[in-house]
C-alpha cells in the first residue's frame, strides 16, 4: 500500500489585505512573492538561489502588524521580509503602511548616497534594480551634499570588471562566488562606508563559473567585458536559446541587435533571479547565432524599459498615486501634492477601518 | 559602608596571582558549586539574584542562561564578552586588569551551570596585557586543579580560551564576536536565530558581559536572595560605572544600584563633585550610545523626584526626558564642553566602526557624521537640523544589529536637548568656530 503523502499544515498570511495560504518556513518576502509583484517587496540583496543572502540591504522591510494567530501582537520594530519566517495568522503590511513606505524612502536615498548615478553610460541602465527601487521608492532629489566616495575600476580576470563606486555591498557576488565555484578570491575588505568588494592582493577571478557575478550583481558594479559601452540594453533583443554544454545548464538568454549577438546571459525569472548558472564558455565566447538552438523570444515585460525603450509608471505598478487612492492611506510625503494627483483626501476615521496602522501617532 | 560585590578584594596587594586570591576567600565559590549544587541550581539561584546584563541591554541573566537549548549530543558553549570598546566605558578592563581570577571563578561557576566544556573569553586586541594577565591566571588555576579535567573530583572538564580581538567596536556585538571568534569578518547575523540556538558554530551558546560573570562567585556563596536584597527593584545588586568627564574624581565605582545621580556625581565617596570653579551642565549616563541629558534632566525625573543610577529610574520618560544605564560609562560635561563637537566626534566613532554590512548605518553613519561635521565648521544649513533627526530617525531600528540604533540616540538626543546650540552654530558660524568657543545662551547648569 503507498503511503499517503503527508502534507504539511498551510499556513494562512494577510499581506496587504490579501489572504494567501504558504508552507511552513515560507519567508514573508516568498509569500509576498506568490501573491504577485503589486505586493512583492523590493528586494536588492536577497536572491533566493543563494543561501545565506538577505538581510543586508533592508529594501525589503515591512511591519508586522500581527505577530500570529496565537499572539497578535505586532511586531516592535520592521522587519526584513526575506528572512522573517510566516507564523499562522501574520498580518503584513507592506506599501500599505506609511512607517514601511517612509523607512524605504530613507533606504533608497541611503543606497544613493554614495552611488555615482551615472546611469546615462551604465551598462546595467535599464535592468537595474536599484534603478527601480529608486524608481517606485524613492524620492526625486537628493539632500546629500558632500563628495561621493569613489575607487578606482579594477580588472577583475580577462572577462570581468568591477566598478566599485556604483556598488551597494549586497554581498551576492561573494555569496555567488562561494556556492557556485570552488575557490572564492573576492569578498570584502574594509568596513563601513569604506568596504569595498575585492580579490586578494589584485588577483584575478580565474573560473568557470565566475561571470555569473555579474549577472548576480544588482546594479553595475561587476560588468561584462565583452559587452561594456557597447549598447543600451533597450537597443536588444532578448532571445531564450541552447546549446549541448559539457560543463553547464547550457540553458541561456542571447542578447541581440540586428543580426549579432551582443551578449549571452544567464536566463532570470520574474523577480530578476538567476535560475540557472552558466558557465564562462557559454556567456563569453559563444557568441555566434549558430553555436546556439533558438527557442524564442524572450518574455520581457510590455512595460520593461527593455522593451519600451522608457519607464512607464503605469503597467509595471500602479503609480503612486494609484496605490495611494488603492490603499486608502494619508499621503505622508509632504512634498507630493495628493490634489494634483486627482486624489481624493479621505478622512482619518475612513481609512482608519482599511488599516487600523494609519491612525497610530508616529513614533 | 556601601556593599561591594566585585571590588572587595580589588586593593590587596598581589591579589592578581592565585594565592593572595585564594587566602581572600576565591574560589570557595567553584569549590561550592562543583561540590555541592547541580547546574539547574545555579541558574535558579542567578535568576533569583536577577542579575541583569551588564554589556548595555539590561538582559535578565538567569533568563537568557534559561534559553539555551539543550539538543542530544551537541556541545554548548559559553562566551566571555570582554570586548569593551564603548567610549566612556572601561570598567571590564579594571576587572580583568586586577581580578583576572574573579572572571576565571566566574567562567567555572557560569560553565558548569550552562554545561559548557570549553568556553571562550574574548578580549578587546588592544588589551594585549590584560591579555597576557589573564592567560597567566588560567595556567595557575590549572595548576591548581581548577581547570581542565574533572574540576576538583567533580568529573567536570572545562577548557577556557582566551581570544583577542581584531579591534573592531562591532565585534562587541554578541552575534558579530561569534562570527569573529569562528575567523570570521565581524559582521553581525540576523536574528532570529539567537545564539541561545545556533551561536558559535551552529550550536547553542550565551555570550555575558564580563562584570556579569564575576557576579556569579559571590552569587553562588551568598545567594541569589542576598542578591536580590541589595540595590532597588528590578535594578538588583551593584553596579561597576566608569566615571570619566569633567569630574574630580575619575575612576571605576561599583555602587549599589540606586544610589541618586546627584551623590554620584557630588558626593566625595564616588565622583567628588564638577571640577573646582565649574558647572555641570550635560550627562552621558551610560556609555557613548546612550541619549545624553542636560543637567536638570540627569539630576530629577521629569515629575520632580530625584533621579536614581538604576536601569528603571535613569530610563524613566523614555527618550523624552530620560537615558538608559547602558554599560555603565558615565560621562560628565561641565559648560565649558561644546555638545556640537561632542556628538561630532561620537558620530566620528560610529561612522568609523560601522561595519558596512546593511545599508543604513553603513552610508548613514557617515552622512550624520559629515553634516555635524560642517555644522561644527561653521558652513551648516538651515535644514542641516532637522536633517539630522531624519537621518537618525530612519536609521533608528531599521538596521541589523543595535550599532545603527548607538549611532543615530546621540544625535537624535543631542538636538532634541541642546537644540539652541546647535542653531547657534549655524547662525553665528564666525562667532562658533573661534577656538574655545562655546554656546553660553541659556541652559540649566548645575
Amino acid at each position: 500500500m503507498a503511503e499517503q503523502e503527508i502534507k504539511p499544515q498551510l499556513l494562512k498570511v494577510t499581506i496587504d489585505g490579501i489572504e494567501v495560504e504558504v508552507e511552513p518556513g515560507t519567508t514573508i518576502l516568498q509569500a509576498a512573492r506568490k501573491i504577485g509583484p503589486a505586493v512583492a517587496p523590493p528586494a536588492m540583496c536577497y536572491y533566493q538561489p543563494l543561501k545565506g543572502s538577505g538581510g543586508k540591504c533592508r529594501a525589503c522591510l515591512v511591519r508586522v502588524a500581527a505577530g500570529s494567530a496565537k499572539d497578535p501582537r505586532p511586531m516592535p520594530k520592521l522587519v526584513a521580509s526575506c528572512l522573517t519566517t510566516v507564523q499562522d495568522g501574520m498580518v503584513v503590511e507592506n506599501e500599505t503602511s506609511p512607517q514601511v513606505v517612509e523607512a524605504r524612502k530613507g533606504v533608497v536615498e541611503f543606497l544613493l548616497l554614495n552611488h555615482p548615478l551615472d546611469c546615462p553610460v551604465c551598462d546595467q541602465a535599464g535592468e537595474c534594480d536599484l534603478q527601480n527601487f529608486a524608481f517606485d521608492h524613492g524620492r526625486e532629489t537628493t539632500r546629500y551634499e558632500e563628495d561621493r566616495r569613489t575607487f578606482e575600476k579594477h580588472d577583475i580576470g580577462p572577462y570581468i570588471q568591477l566598478h566599485m563606486t556604483r556598488c551597494i555591498l549586497c554581498y551576492r557576488c561573494v555569496f555567488t562566488a562561494d556556492q557556485i565555484t570552488n575557490k572564492r578570491v573576492h569578498g570584502v575588505m574594509g568596513r563601513g562606508d569604506a568596504a569595498e568588494i575585492s580579490t586578494y592582493i589584485e588577483k584575478a577571478i580565474d573560473n568557470d563559473f565566475s561571470g555569473n557575478v555579474i549577472d548576480v550583481c544588482p546594479v553595475g558594479a561587476l560588468t561584462d567585458k565583452t559587452y561594456r559601452f557597447k549598447n543600451r540594453v533597450w537597443f536588444t533583443k532578448p532571445v531564450d536559446a541552447h546549446r549541448d554544454c559539457p560543463t553547464c545548464s547550457g540553458k541561456v538568454t542571447l542578447w541581440y541587435r540586428g543580426e549579432d549577438v551582443i551578449r549571452v546571459t544567464a536566463r532570470k525569472n520574474e523577480w530578476n533571479e538567476v535560475t540557472e548558472f552558466i558557465c564562462n564558455t557559454c556567456r563569453f565566447d559563444k557568441k555566434k547565432t549558430s553555436d546556439w538552438t533558438i527557442e524564442g523570444p524572450t518574455k520581457i515585460s510590455r512595460s520593461s524599459v527593455i522593451s519600451a525603450n522608457k519607464y512607464r509608471r503605469d503597467e509595471i505598478k500602479p503609480s503612486f498615486g494609484q496605490r495611494l487612492a488603492a490603499a486608502e492611506y494619508k499621503a505622508i510625503d509632504d512634498e507630493r501634492d495628493t490634489s494634483q494627483l486627482g486624489i481624493q483626501q479621505l478622512a482619518p476615521e475612513r481609512f482608519a477601518k482599511v488599516l487600523p496602522s494609519a491612525l497610530e501617532p508616529e513614533p | 559602608m556601601a556593599t561591594k560585590i566585585l571590588t572587595e578584594h580589588i586593593n590587596v596587594p598581589g591579589i592578581e596571582t592565585f594565592d593572595v586570591y585564594r587566602k581572600q576567600g576565591g574560589y570557595t565559590g567553584v569549590e561550592k558549586a562543583l561540590k555541592t549544587m547541580t547546574p539547574d541550581a545555579i541558574v535558579e539561584e542567578v535568576k533569583k539574584a536577577g542579575v541583569r546584563g551588564r554589556g548595555g541591554a539590561g538582559f535578565p541573566m538567569g533568563m537568557k542562561w534559561s534559553f539555551l537549548a539543550k539538543p542530544e549530543g551537541v556541545p554548548r558553549y559559553l562566551v566571555c564578552n570582554a570586548d569593551e570598546s564603548e567610549p566612556g566605558t572601561f570598567k571590564d578592563h579594571y576587572l580583568m586588569k586586577n581580578l583576572p581570577h574573579l572572571l576565571i571563578e566566574g567562567m567555572i561557576i557560569s560553565s558548569y551551570a550552562l554545561g559548557a566544556n570549553k568556553s571562550f573569553i574574548y578580549v578587546r586586541g588592544e588589551l594585549m596585557y590584560v591579555i597576557h594577565i589573564l592567560e597567566k591566571a588560567i595556567a595557575e588555576a590549572k595548576a591548581k586543579g581548577f581547570l581542565g579535567k574533572n574540576i576538583l573530583g567533580s568529573g567536570y572538564d572545562l577548557e577556557l580560551v582566551v581570544q583577542p580581538g581584531g579591534g573592531a567596536y562591532i565585534c562587541g556585538e554578541e552575534t558579530a564576536l561569534l562570527e569573529s571568534l569562528e575567523g570570521k569578518r565581524g559582521n553581525p547575523r540576523n536574528k532570529p536565530p539567537f545564539p541561545a540556538v545556533k551561536g558559535l558554530y551552529q550550536c547553542p551558546t550565551v555570550v555575558n558581559n564580563v562584570e556579569s560573570i564575576a557576579t556569579t562567585s559571590w552569587i553562588v556563596n551568598n545567594g541569589g536572595d542576598a542578591y536580590a536584597a541589595i540595590g532597588i527593584g528590578r535594578s538588583t545588586g551593584t553596579k561597576l560605572i566608569s566615571a570619566s568627564g569633567h569630574i574630580n574624581k575619575p575612576g571605576v565605582y561599583e555602587i549599589e544600584l540606586g544610589v541618586p545621580v546627584e551623590d554620584f556625581i557630588f558626593a566625595d565617596e564616588w565622583c567628588g563633585g564638577i571640577r573646582p570653579g565649574h558647572k555641570f551642565k550635560a550627562l552621558v549616563a551610560g556609555g557613548s550610545s546612550v541619549p545624553i541629558l542636560p543637567a536638570n534632566l540627569a539630576l530629577t525625573l521629569a515629575n520632580g523626584e530625584k533621579r536614581l543610577m538604576s536601569y528603571e529610574s535613569l530610563s524613566d520618560g523614555g527618550f523624552a526626558t530620560g537615558t538608559m544605564l547602558g554599560s555603565g560609562g558615565f560621562i560628565v560635561f561641565d559648560e565649558t564642553s561644546c555638545i556640537v563637537r561632542n556628538t561630532w566626534n561620537f558620530s566620528r566613532f560610529y561612522h568609523h566602526e560601522s561595519c558596512g554590512q546593511c545599508s543604513p548605518c553603513r552610508e548613514g553613519t557617515g552622512w550624520m557624521e559629515k553634516v555635524l561635521h560642517r555644522i561644527e565648521y561653521g558652513h551648516g544649513h538651515q535644514q542641516d537640523i532637522d536633517l539630522l533627526v531624519d537621518v537618525a530617525k530612519k536609521i533608528e531600528g531599521n538596521t541589523i544589529c543595535p550599532l545603527g540604533d548607538a549611532a543615530a540616540w546621540p544625535v537624535a538626543s543631542a538636538i532634541r536637548h541642546f537644540r539652541d546650540e546647535f542653531q547657534w552654530h549655524i547662525d553665528h558660524p564666525s562667532e562658533a568656530t573661534q577656538p574655545g568657543a562655546v554656546y553660553r545662551g541659556e541652559m540649566a547648569l548645575i
